[in-house]
């Protein structure tokens, strides 16, 4: 359902991504790990038609990211890292916002909203606007927005980031939930959300792909766990 | 519902969340009353709307830039456009879609100016075309300062920037058509080049509709205007969305 093809872009004399090509398939959940700097979240931005690459390209439910921008956005769901949204909004107006956007409406629009909201455990804060939540509401609003129009596809910049451990565990839930019948790309830091929600990943360092595995494959390969491979694959082929 | 419509809606709904709108036209309000009075409205005993519509340009090159700034500049800052250019929207349509929610905006604002319109009704029988093709000619211009505005605040993340910026470009539009800086230029510039910078103000344009004539010159001035400034800032939005 994804297919990049020797994506490239850099900022200036910054080469953020560096040719990277890889193919998910639906029902995969694949997890992009890197240390900081690594071109995870560039790369991810390409894949959700905001950046433009330099050279490369990628399908996504079979549109072309370059050509055919709208048809990918339609069929796919992005949170970005930092979770923009309109601070100003209330939770329920921002929501119906981007169901304005989608083109959600009448019986659909509710359909979706009662799914969604319990889904992402934003039922309490559904008439607050959005400046005044914490980091964790925020995310989950993020992703509620991200799912509001079950999507096909599922590009997740760290997901997690910020969340205490019972969200954490609930979003890795229903991200394992929803793996089954979509294609999904998580970006993390954490390691051991990579064991327990991704069914294989992929590690980036200074925008080339290092290994493309299963994280049980890498840990049986190098005999460690995952944090220790981690170390060693962006320590050793980085330097 | 489209995408057009959908962010038409949220911008326009934007303003009201927020005091500006609220301090935008009580600050626009008070003002446009004030020049009219204080440029012996009642002393020259005519009953029309000249002193008030006079004004106009001159507020503008403030008031306008104040409401267009955050469109683009805010929305770079917040990194809000990451979710908005990630949405199934085109450029253009995000561009077109928080314009036309602004002008609206400035025209509910030009709008709630009618105790004006009442008073002058009310002393005297004013020609009621000339007060029509002066709120006409007011929403043109407030369009072009508007997307001036526009451009300038999809230029810089800073807001302040963005005002300043396009407080300078309406100005200096505003101004070349002025009779003072025309007596001035002409002192050493030759007549055509003089002619040509007077066709390109705001003032000059504004001033014909002004008459009560709506010339095809002058609407077709402002509808370029716009179109130019409009099809820059998308240009620009493109080129800058994600530094």
């Amino acid at each position: 359902m994804i297919s990049a093809k020797e994506l490239r872009r850099s900022f200036g004399p910054v080469i953020a991504v560096d040719g990277i090509s890889f193919d998910v398939a639906k029902g995969e959940v694949l997890g992009l790990l890197g240390p900081n700097g690594a071109g995870k979240s560039t790369a991810m931005r390409m894949l959700a038609c905001f950046l433009r690459p330099d050279s490369g390209t990628a399908g996504i439910c079979g549109h072309d990211i370059q050509r055919e921008p709208i048809q990918v956005r339609r069929c796919l769901g992005y949170l970005a890292e930092n979770v923009p949204a309109y601070n100003e909004m209330t939770v329920g107006g921002f929501l119906s916002f981007i169901c304005d956007v989608r083109q959600i409406k009448g019986g659909d629009r509710k359909k979706a909203l009662d799914r969604v909201v319990p889904m992402c455990s934003i039922e309490s804060v559904y008439h607050q606007t959005i400046e005044t939540l914490s980091k964790g509401y925020r995310r989950r609003v993020g992703l509620a927005q991200a799912l509001i129009h079950d999507p096909d596809v599922l590009i997740l910049d760290e997901p997690t980031d910020g969340l205490d451990p019972n969200q954490k565990h609930e979003v890795r839930k229903l991200i394992s939930r929803m793996s089954k019948d979509k294609c999904i790309i998580v970006s993390t830091h954490i390691l051991e959300e990579v064991e327990a929600v991704c069914s294989r990943t992929i590690i980036i360092a200074r925008g080339r792909i290092l290994v493309d595995s299963t994280p049980q494959e890498l840990k049986e390969k190098h005999k460690c766990s995952l944090d220790a491979v981690f170390r060693k694959i962006t320590r050793t082929k980085v330097a | 519902m489209n995408s057009f419509l959908a962010v038409f809606k949220r911008e326009l709904k934007g303003y009201f969340t927020t005091p500006l709108a609220y301090v935008f036209l009580v600050i626009f309000l008070f003002f446009s009353g004030y020049l009219t009075f204080r440029q012996r409205f009642y002393e020259m005993r005519q009953a029309d709307m000249q002193t008030f519509f006079m004004n106009l340009p001159l507020l503008f090159v403030f008031m306008v830039p104040s409401t267009a700034m955050r469109l683009w500049a805010e929305e770079r800052k917040v990194g809000s456009i990451e979710l908005l250019f990630t949405l199934p929207v085109t450029i253009t349509q995000a561009v077109l879609g928080k314009f036309f929610a602004a002008w609206l905006f400035l025209g509910i604002a030009l709008a709630l100016t009618f105790p004006m319109v009442i008073t002058v009704s009310y002393l005297g029988d004013p020609d009621v075309g000339l007060i029509v093709t002066g709120y006409i000619g007011s929403m043109l211009m407030a369009g072009g300062f508007l997307a001036i505005g526009c451009f300038f605040s999809a230029v810089s993340k800073n807001q302040v920037i963005s005002f300043v910026l396009s407080v300078v470009a309406c100005a200096v539009l505003v101004f070349a058509g002025m009779p003072t800086t025309l007596n001035y230029l002409s002192g050493f510039l030759p007549g055509g080049l003089v002619g040509a910078i007077e066709g390109m103000s705001f003032q000059t344009h504004f001033e014909s509709i002004q008459r009560g004539v709506l010339k095809f010159q002058d609407l077709s001035y402002f509808v370029f205007l716009m179109v130019g400034w409009i099809a820059a800032c998308t240009v620009i939005l493109d080129e800058r969305k994600a530094k």
